[in-house]
């Protein structure tokens, strides 16, 4: 038990500044719009271990954090889906539906617990045209942001953003797309993760019954040398990137090494 | 925005702290067993032969895959209820089911063995083994016991791809379950003994899917013409059977266009010759 006393205001600020470090120790996932759906890139070691992962026949979901957390997500995400699909319709299971239930079950921990989860994650659908497609982020408090276009977390989320700000166009082909993500991810200067090390996969609309395709091996590397030169001039942005913030460390912000691409987490 | 309080009380809970087999039904039937096929109730007459039945499934191997079909009829006693019921249906990309006998208890075997399917690929990361998804479906009719005792009687026939074999495989069953696997084709159904005679002379080892999928519509013409019960292609009302083929490439349905285009070819040789093409006899 705690001794003393702590006001809420200050426990809440507690708990969300613990979570934000263990979140700001992974590296980031971006999943952005292009002509044919969605796609979701991560720099992923494992090749067991996913970040990202189909829910249902047109959901997708990818998450950054602790990886027994999110995982315990997404499999609820997964049950959810199942049954709702079994007991009415598979039309009738949404990416809106799948939010909320996450929403309101990560603010529940958030408020009820000791420790929050220490997890971001986007539920993405792909919908019959690119207006319908949806992104939905949500925060370890429950918050839920509704993006449009694209959406990164994790540990560099912010530079990530402002790199995919600046190149991120409407109606980009897959190639295209994926060379967006990538310079997103990467650092200026910064090497990129090679092909083994990438997880990615797409909500295409254009396929049948399930949407979801994981992308790896052969078709991977050819669509990476596929990305046509004009989309990224390889010089680095000329406004200075933000650092992520909090460089002081919160009270009670777990310890550990910073992360250096060699674990899944 | 709060399209899941369709669901139960408790069931939030649940989702996140079930920490059971990747089996979708034995998730269900945690919590609800409602939504399953109801197992255990008794019916106080039986009432076969007032629902809608299905009839004769055939499928055969080829080289790299296999093919599967259905015709279009399902009758209740003697009448015919339905002139374009589907029977075949994909289970997941590399399996489907066709299913005789009671309707309405086969498409729900179908729903709820495509979401099994499904939800242990998901949770797991990884397909099941084409052992295990006939396991599992054999474990679906083995619950319709009761059932089928109660003339509620339906069985299916599996077919899948194997991609580590890189060839096609055929499971049946019985009432009690099964799985039997069956070396090169199979037929269930009323129709399925006529269908199996007509297979065995028309089979070839080694044969294209194209050939294959004649080969099935053959063995429906001739499952049709001997039981009242099959039904064979609808020229007036373009109606033709439902062929699947499964191979590397995944499951796909054969369109309109290419089916009538095999049964207008069978047609116009059983003008001539009634009974079909004929085996060699030496």
């Amino acid at each position: 038990m705690p001794f003393g006393y702590a006001s809420p205001e200050q426990i809440m600020r507690d708990k969300a500044d613990y979570a934000r470090k263990g979140i700001a120790r992974g590296r980031s996932v971006v999943v952005l719009q292009y002509v044919d759906g969605l796609l979701f890139v991560a720099p992923n070691p494992s090749r067991a271990l996913h970040k990202i992962s189909e829910i249902y026949d047109r959901i997708g979901f990818a998450a950054v954090g602790r990886y027994n957390e999110f995982e315990e997500l997404r499999r609820g995400g997964i049950r959810y889906a199942d049954i709702n699909g079994f007991t009415y319709d598979r039309t009738d299971v949404t990416g809106r539906g799948l939010a909320n239930l996450y929403a309101s079950n990560l603010g529940r921990i958030f408020t009820e617990s000791i420790k929050s989860l220490e997890v971001e994650v986007v539920i993405a659908e792909v919908g019959e045209t690119p207006e319908s497609d949806a992104i939905y982020r949500l925060t370890f408090d429950g918050s839920v942001f509704d993006e449009h276009g694209f959406a990164a977390m994790g540990g560099q989320a912010e530079a990530v953003v402002n790199r995919l700000k600046e190149r991120y166009r409407e109606s980009m082909s897959l190639a295209d797309a994926l060379e967006v993500a990538l310079s997103a991810l990467t650092e200026p200067g910064g090497e990129r993760p090679p092909v083994g090390q990438l997880e990615v996969a797409v909500l295409d609309r254009n396929r049948e019954h399930r949407k979801f395709l994981r992308l790896t091996g052969a078709r991977l590397e050819r669509l990476l040398g596929q990305s046509s030169a004009t989309t990224t001039p390889e010089t680095p942005p000329s406004t200075p990137l933000e650092t992520p913030p909090s460089d002081a460390p919160p009270p009670t912000g777990p310890e550990g090494p910073v992360d250096d691409g060699s674990s899944p987490l | 925005m709060a399209s899941h309080r369709d669901l139960p009380a408790g069931l939030v809970d649940h989702l996140f702290r079930n920490t059971g087999s990747s089996s979708f039904t034995e998730f269900v039937s945690s919590y609800a067993p409602e939504l399953l096929p109801q197992r255990d109730q008794v019916l106080a007459t039986p009432i076969g032969d007032q629902v809608p039945h299905a009839t004769t499934i055939v499928a055969a191997t080829f080289a790299g895959g296999v093919v599967m079909a259905g015709d279009r009829r399902a009758t209740s006693g003697n009448i015919i209820s339905q002139r374009d019921v589907e029977k075949v249906f994909r289970a997941d990309e590399y399996s489907c089911m066709g299913i005789a006998g009671t309707a309405s208890t086969g498409i729900e075997f179908a729903r709820l063995f495509r979401v099994e399917l499904e939800h242990y690929e998901k949770l797991e990361g990884l397909g099941m083994s084409v052992k295990g998804k006939a396991n599992r479906l054999a474990t679906m009719i083995r619950g319709n016991l009761a059932m089928a005792m109660q003339g509620l009687v339906v069985v299916p026939l599996f077919a899948a791809y194997d991609p580590d074999k890189d060839e096609g495989r055929i499971f049946s069953y019985d009432v009690a379950g099964g799985p039997y696997e069956r070396e090169r084709f199979d037929a269930i159904g009323s129709g399925s003994i006529f269908a199996r005679g007509s297979l065995k002379k028309l089979y070839r080892d080694g044969a294209s899917a194209d050939d294959m999928a004649m080969t099935l519509i053959q063995a429906l013409y001739d499952a049709a013409d001997d039981d009242s019960a099959t039904g064979g292609p609808d020229v007036t009302r373009k109606i033709w059977p439902i062929v699947a083929v499964i191979d590397a490439d995944g499951f796909r349905r054969l369109s309109e266009e290419q089916i009538s285009g095999y049964v207008d070819q069978m047609l116009a040789a059983r003008l001539i010759s009634p009974d079909g093409p004929i085996a060699p006899l030496r």
